[in-house]
């Protein structure tokens, strides 16, 4: 009997990529109609990970909803810290001291550092270059002990207060900084050679996810995402904030487009994160860490004694001072530059001791929902490295 | 262009549809009525001396029993060229719980618009894709609403649906519940 043969049609597939897949970085599910290899449509899932911190935030005082923006992008913990409390620190019209901001920038610098570090490891390990996750994960643990060191946390650090910052650094950590900033950019030297001229690299990343500067803007993108394509728009220059005003540094940008303009961008941008957390360690100056007039679990350290009254909440009383109208009604919209982009949070105040909404804007969120347009009309493979290139954090993206 | 510049450009363009400007800590927000939104938006979005390209954010907030109309849609713009920024917040009522999508201008809305829909319940008329996003497509209400309770009624009883789910496990005698 002679065997039938099959005719094979050229068939549109669909294909489920997560929640639980180790390539999408956390609980990301993609559904993809497929042509053969080529991907039609990409349909993006989110929320395995909502916790409702929003919700929380409204539920919680201004100084015990804190600990929630932690848990956003809980890689980069510590530029969260900041936008939060810069965010109330602005409705409440308190100014950090110097020192404290100088400390912060440190902070959130070296957050970018670990930030980035995570993602060079990630991306390279997606698309095929193991190596560098070996190599860069060393400097992360570096970075970790120092934020240890700091405050005695290295994940969830919740360091910045409102209106300063929990502890002093200490001159050792001064010095081991500086000594991690000194081998810095000989480390990063070290990974560009693993993978700057591969040529598997190079065709994994060249012309691969290519979204045009006005089509980057229209979609929201924002932080390394947007500047691989040329627009140089960067928050810390933008509206300076802590001690960037004071600080000389330059913003990267790209021009292709492209993922590997956006791999250059990042690996750049290493480099100027390292050149200011130097600046910072030259120009740091002593003084107070917390603004006189920042509420907080305690009295400030060197605050006036004042009459104050207690509120008894929950779980702990917080003292205020009477003088000051610390809950003014109002609204703020303040944004920070994050590892990722561009992290704000707006916040409603009614005068009352809680935020009466608490909003964040993540920039994954907006970076998911423009995957469709940076993966319909690629292969199946170049999904993998537009997940990498957006360096997306669940976490920060459900809330 | 200074904030209260923009605002007032955009108030004598639409005079019946801006309700008020009002300035808190250098911010401006602008509340408009929900009705010509989209062409305030285009207006924003077009004009090359505002050319407000970039969509920041867009929320919802609920004001229960402090404001009629009850809910507010919260625009942030900046506009990459001229480096400004503006807020605009569309009121909705609750009988009314409509407001016109935004994404033909910015496609960064689609999600943004998305999020409202499921965490505040208000139907954007002409968005592309219109479901729930952060939530359950099967949940119920509408979390960030004040009236949604932040924990459940059920204090320390027992949820009901876990003597079924008991039931079930044992059935199949997969696992050993005790």
């Amino acid at each position: 009997m002679p065997l039938e043969t099959t005719t094979t049609k050229q068939s549109e597939m669909t294909i489920n990529v997560g929640p639980q897949h180790p390539a999408t970085h956390g609980v990301l599910r993609l559904v993809l109609d497929l042509n053969g290899e080529t991907v039609v449509k990409c349909t993006p899932h989110v929320g395995y990970l909502h916790r409702g911190i929003e919700k929380l935030g409204e539920n919680k005082t201004y100084t015990s909803a804190l600990p929630l923006s932690d848990r956003l992008d809980y890689i980069s913990n510590m530029t969260n810290n900041v936008a939060y409390c810069l965010a109330v620190e602005r409705l409440f019209g308190i100014e950090a001291p110097e020192r404290a901001k100088y400390i912060r920038t440190i902070m959130s610098e070296m957050t970018r550092l670990s930030g980035h570090i995570i993602w060079i490891a990630t991306h390279a390990l997606d698309i095929g270059a193991m190596t560098v996750y070996l190599y860069s994960f060393r400097e992360r643990e570096r970075l970790l002990d120092l934020f240890e060191m700091t405050c005695g946390a290295r994940l969830t650090l919740s360091y910045a207060r409102i209106g300063g910052v929990r502890c002093d650094i200490s001159k050792q950590f001064v010095e081991m900084l500086r000594a991690f900033t000194d081998e810095f950019p000989r480390r990063v030297k070290e990974y560009e050679t693993l993978i700057d001229q591969n040529r598997i690299w190079l065709q994994r990343t060249k012309g691969i996810g290519v979204i045009s500067a006005e089509d980057a803007i229209n979609w929201g993108l924002t932080g390394p995402t947007l500047r691989g394509s040329g627009p140089s728009y960067d928050v810390r220059k933008d509206v300076p904030y802590d001690a960037y005003g004071d600080i000389q540094f330059d913003v990267p940008v790209g021009k292709a487009g492209d993922v590997y303009d956006r791999y250059r961008c990042r690996m750049e941008e290493m480099l100027q994160s390292n050149r200011i957390i130097r600046q910072c360690l030259d120009k740091l100056p002593d003084g107070p860490i917390l603004a006189a007039d920042a509420p907080d679990l305690v009295l400030p350290f060197d605050a006036p004694k004042k009459k104050t009254f207690e509120m008894s909440l929950s779980h702990a009383s917080i003292a205020f001072s009477e003088e000051r109208d610390f809950f003014p009604a109002g609204e703020i919209y303040s944004a920070i530059e994050a590892p990722k982009g561009e992290l704000g949070f707006y916040i409603i105040s009614d005068g009352n001791t809680r935020p009466y909404r608490m909003r964040v804007r993540s920039p994954s969120f907006i970076h998911v929902s423009a995957m469709p347009k940076l993966s319909e009309g690629h292969l199946v493979a170049d999904v993998i490295a537009n997940i990498g290139t957006i360096d997306v954090v669940l976490g920060e993206c459900d809330r | 262009m200074e904030q209260l510049e923009i605002a007032s450009h955009i108030q004598a363009a639409f005079p019946d549809e801006v309700k008020g400007i009002n300035e808190f800590r250098g911010q401006v927000s602008m509340t408009v009525k929900k009705g010509r939104i989209k062409d305030i938006m285009s207006r924003l979005w077009a004009a090359p001396e505002f050319y407000f390209d970039f969509l920041e954010d867009l929320c919802g907030a609920d004001y229960l029993g402090r404001k009629e109309p009850r809910f507010e849609v919260v625009y942030t713009l900046h506009s990459m060229k001229h480096r400004h920024k503006i807020r605009i917040k569309a009121e909705v009522s609750e009988s009314d719980c409509t407001i016109a999508s935004v994404t033909s201008i910015w496609a960064g809305a689609n999600w943004h618009e998305r999020e409202c829909y499921d965490l505040f319940g208000i139907t954007f008329i002409g968005h592309p894709d219109h479901r729930r996003i952060l939530m359950p497509e099967d949940w119920e209400g509408h979390p960030l609403r004040k009236d949604y309770p932040m924990q459940s009624d059920l204090g320390d009883r027992e949820w009901p649906g876990f003597k079924a789910v008991v039931e079930t496990a044992k059935k199949n005698k997969r696992y050993e519940v005790r």
